[in-house]
């Protein structure tokens, strides 16, 4: 267990200056998960919100070694930085420790750097991937990727007079990682700073290719007041939208379980992007989507007690 | 030592002995023996490279990126669609002033789909940031390879190494290979100036960089290539000093007194070569010029090669789809625009999709350049040749 005492005096790795939003979940992402880290660490980022926002030239937000290539490879990009790392110190040219971790958001995760997430997790990279998941892509002004949610207005899944925004429910983005066995895998959300950065210190202690997805609210795409990123990321994992848990050495655990499972309503009904719902005569949509909530949970519950 | 090998082998064998920090490579026809040849060597422990198989070759290009940025000495291989599924990732590599080097076997970028040689992959990165030597048989491709690294180190410019796929690639000659100590000990170990991988002197690569600055880093990048032909002449004259073969970055055949010319790129240096052989047999005064660095064009000494000559017909093993004919023919015209040494040009595009130029051939081409010669003037300035229904 971290104590925010230790926390305050680790130095910061990700500095303020930057140019994201009042709220904005992603680089409190960025904040926690370095924060975390015990070990120097060489960080990488896709095209993204979290990469425009803190690399505008001549200014870096990042205090550690920082690269960015493109959208769809971080994870190839860092595999090669620690292919590098493996052979340099293998030649005696590098004796430090050091680890290496990837940023890349839904969009540049579950859609486009799906690929090369799956290739960095097979080879085994000892790379830490972190996906920050803000449901959409944030970047280009909100557009649905698979890791929108079921009913979820974004601009190319627009809740219009005949369509209710995002008719598909969630690509399990974590499950797919898991079947990849990695050394490790979690589920986390800023609001659990706790459990947040002991999962990223497990992770970076795993022997081989570990992978955070963490649920990071957007204010902007979400619509929201930006003082509320911090409820909102409780009640996704009160509601069990975004349950807690971790995948280690074969075996499930939950690791924040809510006292009382909320219904869904209580988490959307904060958000513009979900307003449309509560309009509707027929209230279809909000049930199917509480359905699949608790399929989802039952399943983990079921895995957790396997 | 002497050895029979093909042009993959060649390559693969320079990269056994360069033995680079990292090699990052995915499969492709006709290319893969490269990556075959060199999975074996790191399995056989003949190299201590940190070998990555990725996914793709998007992948494998961006993690040549990450480890050169790291301070590795990097490699890849790959051809055609391979190459295509890179575009994104070379404009970043040289963006980034990362000097990797990569050995493309040239084939035809589909559709419709094609294993064989043209040069419409390696022309379609053209305006890559990457340099581009072509070459015209295995023991230019080894000793090219070789040379890469270093032209590519001291440029900060990553490089392409290209050999015709099938014609050289699994084609066997004689190649003199040069003592495996001698290579690293030629090429010495990569001094990185900025790496990701020191820690405690923290870099930030690959930044936004919007309108008032991306300008002045883009003119840099294109500074580092009109600087580049000195480089690589200086390099090529210190491995022929060293090991005793000399290359051009213009490759003038029998030029001193043609009247006539072809201009060509890659294996077609060498049937070119033996037509100009025959031809000359028949008195005929004909040469053959030989584009060996591609990019950054030699504008200079392919000026004082081709103003050699009356007429000159330029063999593009390519076409731009543009209606201005193939690449060379292109660029060859822009350099000549301010000169006043002006050949007649006739553009021949042959050899799409492998199709097979002979010896024969070219000595038509040669016949048809006399006959333009006598006559004074071109009649047609782009022809396909080799095609039915033309």
């Amino acid at each position: 267990m971290a104590t925010l005492k230790e926390l305050a005096q680790q130095g910061e790795k990700f500095l303020s200056g930057h140019r994201a939003c009042a709220g904005c979940g992603a680089t409190i992402v960025a904040r926690q998960v370095l924060l975390a880290a015990r070990y120097p660490v060489v960080v990488g980022a896709a095209t993204g919100c979290l990469e425009v926002v803190s690399t505008i030239f001549p200014y870096s937000a990042w205090k550690t070694p920082y690269i960015h290539s493109a959208f769809e490879n971080v994870a190839a990009t860092m595999a090669g930085v620690e292919a590098a790392y493996n052979a340099l110190k293998r030649k005696g040219k590098i004796t430090k420790e050091m680890r290496f971790i990837a940023f890349g958001g839904d969009g540049g995760t579950y859609d486009i750097g799906l690929q090369a997430l799956s290739g960095m997790l097979e080879r085994r990279h000892r790379v830490l991937y972190i996906c920050y998941n803000n449901e959409a892509y944030m970047n280009t002004g909100i557009q649905r990727s698979s890791a929108t949610p079921y009913g979820a207005h974004t601009t190319t899944s627009p809740a219009g007079t005949v369509i209710p925004g995002k008719l598909q429910p969630r690509k399990n983005l974590t499950e797919i990682v898991i079947a990849h066995e990695p050394a490790y895998a979690a589920q986390a959300t800023i609001g659990y700073w706790n459990d947040l950065v002991t999962k990223v210190r497990k992770a970076l202690d795993a022997e081989g290719p570990s992978f955070i997805n963490i649920f990071s609210p957007c204010r902007l795409g979400w619509a929201y007041p930006p003082e509320k990123t911090v409820a909102i990321t409780r009640l996704a994992v009160e509601t069990c939208i975004w349950p807690l848990y971790e995948y280690e050495k074969g075996k499930y655990r939950i690791t924040v379980k809510p006292k009382e499972k909320k219904p869904i309503e209580e988490f959307l009904k904060f958000q513009g992007r979900f307003a449309h719902l509560f309009k509707l005569k027929d209230q279809t949509p909000i049930k199917e989507f509480q359905s699949e909530v608790d399929r989802i949970w039952e399943r983990l519950q079921k895995r957790c007690a396997e | 030592m002497i050895v029979a090998r093909t042009g993959n082998e060649a390559m693969a064998e320079a990269m056994r002995q360069i033995n680079p920090d990292v090699v990052a490579a995915y499969p492709i026809t006709p290319a893969t023996e490269i990556v075959q040849h060199f999975a074996s060597y790191v399995a056989d422990g003949l190299v201590t490279t940190e070998y990555v198989p990725a996914e793709s070759e998007h992948s494998a290009l961006s993690a040549c990126i990450g480890a050169a940025a790291a301070g590795a000495r990097v490699m890849t291989a790959t051809a055609a669609q391979g190459l295509a599924l890179m575009h994104e990732m070379l404009f970043i590599a040289s963006g980034m002033r990362l000097p990797i080097v990569l050995c493309l076997v040239n084939r035809a970028l589909s559709s419709p789909i094609n294993i064989h040689c043209d040069h419409s992959d390696s022309l379609a990165s053209r305006d890559s940031g990457w340099l581009q030597i072509f070459t015209e048989n295995p023991q230019e491709a080894y000793d090219t390879t070789i040379m890469a690294v270093k032209i590519a180190e001291e440029i900060l410019l990553p490089v392409m190494v290209t050999t015709d796929g099938f014609i050289i690639s699994h084609g066997m000659e004689r190649v003199e290979l040069i003592d495996d100590d001698k290579v690293p000990e030629w090429l010495g170990e990569r001094k990185a100036p900025y790496t990701l991988l020191d820690v405690d002197n923290p870099i930030t690569i690959g930044m936004l960089d919007l309108q008032d600055y991306y300008f002045e880093h883009k003119r840099q990048e294109i500074e580092a290539m009109n600087n580049a032909l000195p480089v690589i002449e200086k390099v090529q004259k210190d491995f022929g000093d060293t090991f005793g073969r000399y290359y051009p970055i213009v490759d003038e055949y029998r030029m001193e007194d043609a009247e006539v010319a072809v201009l060509v790129m890659g294996s077609t240096g060498g049937t070119g070569k033996v037509a100009v052989d025959r031809m000359r047999k028949k008195g005929k005064k004909v040469g053959l010029v030989r584009c060996r660095v591609y990019r950054p064009f030699p504008r200079e000494r392919m000026l004082k090669a081709i103003t050699k000559v009356k007429v000159l017909g330029i063999m593009d093993r390519a076409d731009t789809l543009s209606t201005l004919g193939g690449h060379l023919y292109n660029d060859c015209r822009s350099i000549l625009y301010e000169s006043e040494a002006r050949p007649l040009l006739k553009n021949y595009i042959y050899g799409l999709g492998g199709r097979d130029i002979s010896i024969e051939e070219i000595e038509t081409v040669f016949e048809q350049l006399l006959e333009i010669k006598e006559r004074g003037r071109v009649d047609k300035e782009i022809v396909y040749y080799g095609v039915r229904g033309e």
